[in-house]
């Protein structure tokens, strides 16, 4: 059981998803930054785990939140490459340009 | 009390930066924002007694994914002032779901109770004197066994994709051929020349022998012994 109360983690993690959740209409071009709000909302449900695994005293959201950051690296290093090559195949990395994709 | 005043102070910077994440001009201040956000979610994991997840945090979050980041954003030469235009036109929709996602949050925080039942459900009850460490692998290399392979065979499939997706051909670069090099035979690339006692043979290889990647079978010698 955690010196601070379960609610203000919750509180954190709502408003750090929130964010996330912004930053992606916000940066509605920007793909990069897209996929860091990705990464933020993936840590406010780590967040979420490992408040929800401390106040009721079990190890399987700690585990849990172990395996959600292992899906996040693989996801983040398989993004990157994909923004990678397609930089290299129309010089930007505009998310409107990626309608225009074909064979 | 001390961890109290902790909580806040990394929760505050925790979420100052991730607002800095989102709104920040210069994607490389995005990226180092991130990374501090990051340091300061290992920080609030660690006041929550998961020190194990905190260090992975900082190691794999800090010292890979968020340099893999940095270095995507560096590596890219995008003209970011143009990605930025669309910023003002998306900020009222933005602004909408944020406010709707968190007055949903909220009506949740504000129902919300742990079930009675909860503490007999526990899976994996904390064992006492066990530091979080020991604890965790004991039951990740028991119980989640298979979970854990999977999860390895994840980061392979990951690792593999990424090297695919990325790998190509440039022309120009010269690279060993096996194939090319077992394939070659001795008469396609080795001529006999009869020499006379006390002459001298100048053999000028073909420049596009030289320049392609491909081996042409020298035909003949070009010059003939001199006298």
């Amino acid at each position: 059981m955690p010196a601070v109360g379960l609610g203000h983690y919750l509180a954190v993690a709502a408003i750090l998803f929130t964010l996330g959740t912004v930053g992606i209409f916000l940066n509605r071009k920007n793909v990069i930054v897209i996929l860091m709000s990705v990464e933020l909302m993936l840590l406010a449900v780590n967040l979420n785990l490992i408040a929800f695994a401390a106040h009721l005293g079990d190890l399987t959201g700690q585990i849990f939140t172990m395996f959600v950051l292992t899906v996040a690296a693989a996801e983040a290093a398989i993004g990157l490459a994909i923004i990678v090559v397609y930089f290299r195949n129309r010089r930007s990395i505009e998310v409107d340009d990626v309608r225009m994709m074909r064979g | 009390m001390i961890v109290t005043l902790a909580f806040y102070a990394f929760a505050a910077v925790l979420i100052a930066a991730a607002a800095m994440v989102v709104l920040a001009r210069n994607p490389v201040h995005a990226v180092l924002f991130l990374i501090l956000a990051f340091f300061n979610a290992a920080a609030l994991f660690l006041l929550a007694g998961a020190e194990f997840l905190a260090m992975i945090l900082v190691i794999v979050y800090v010292g890979a994914v968020a340099v893999l980041f940095l270095f995507v954003v560096m590596m890219l030469d995008v003209n970011f002032t143009e990605l930025r235009e669309g910023f003002v036109r998306y900020l009222p929709i933005g602004a909408v779901v944020g406010i709707v996602l968190a007055a949903e949050l909220l009506f949740i925080a504000s129902v919300w109770s742990l079930s009675a039942e909860a503490p007999r459900l526990l899976a994996e009850p904390t064992p006492p004197g066990l530091d979080n460490t020991t604890a965790l692998g004991r039951v990740l290399y028991t119980d989640y066994f298979y979970l854990f392979q999977a999860s390895g065979v994840i980061l392979l499939i990951a690792m593999i994709g990424a090297i695919v997706l990325t790998l190509r051909d440039r022309p120009g670069v010269k690279r060993q051929d096996v194939g090319a090099q077992t394939a070659r035979r001795p008469q396609e690339t080795l001529a006999m020349v009869k020499m006379r006692p006390g002459s001298g043979m100048i053999v000028i290889p073909k420049p596009e022998t030289v320049r392609g990647t491909e081996r042409e079978p020298l035909s003949e010698p070009t010059g003939h012994g001199g006298h």
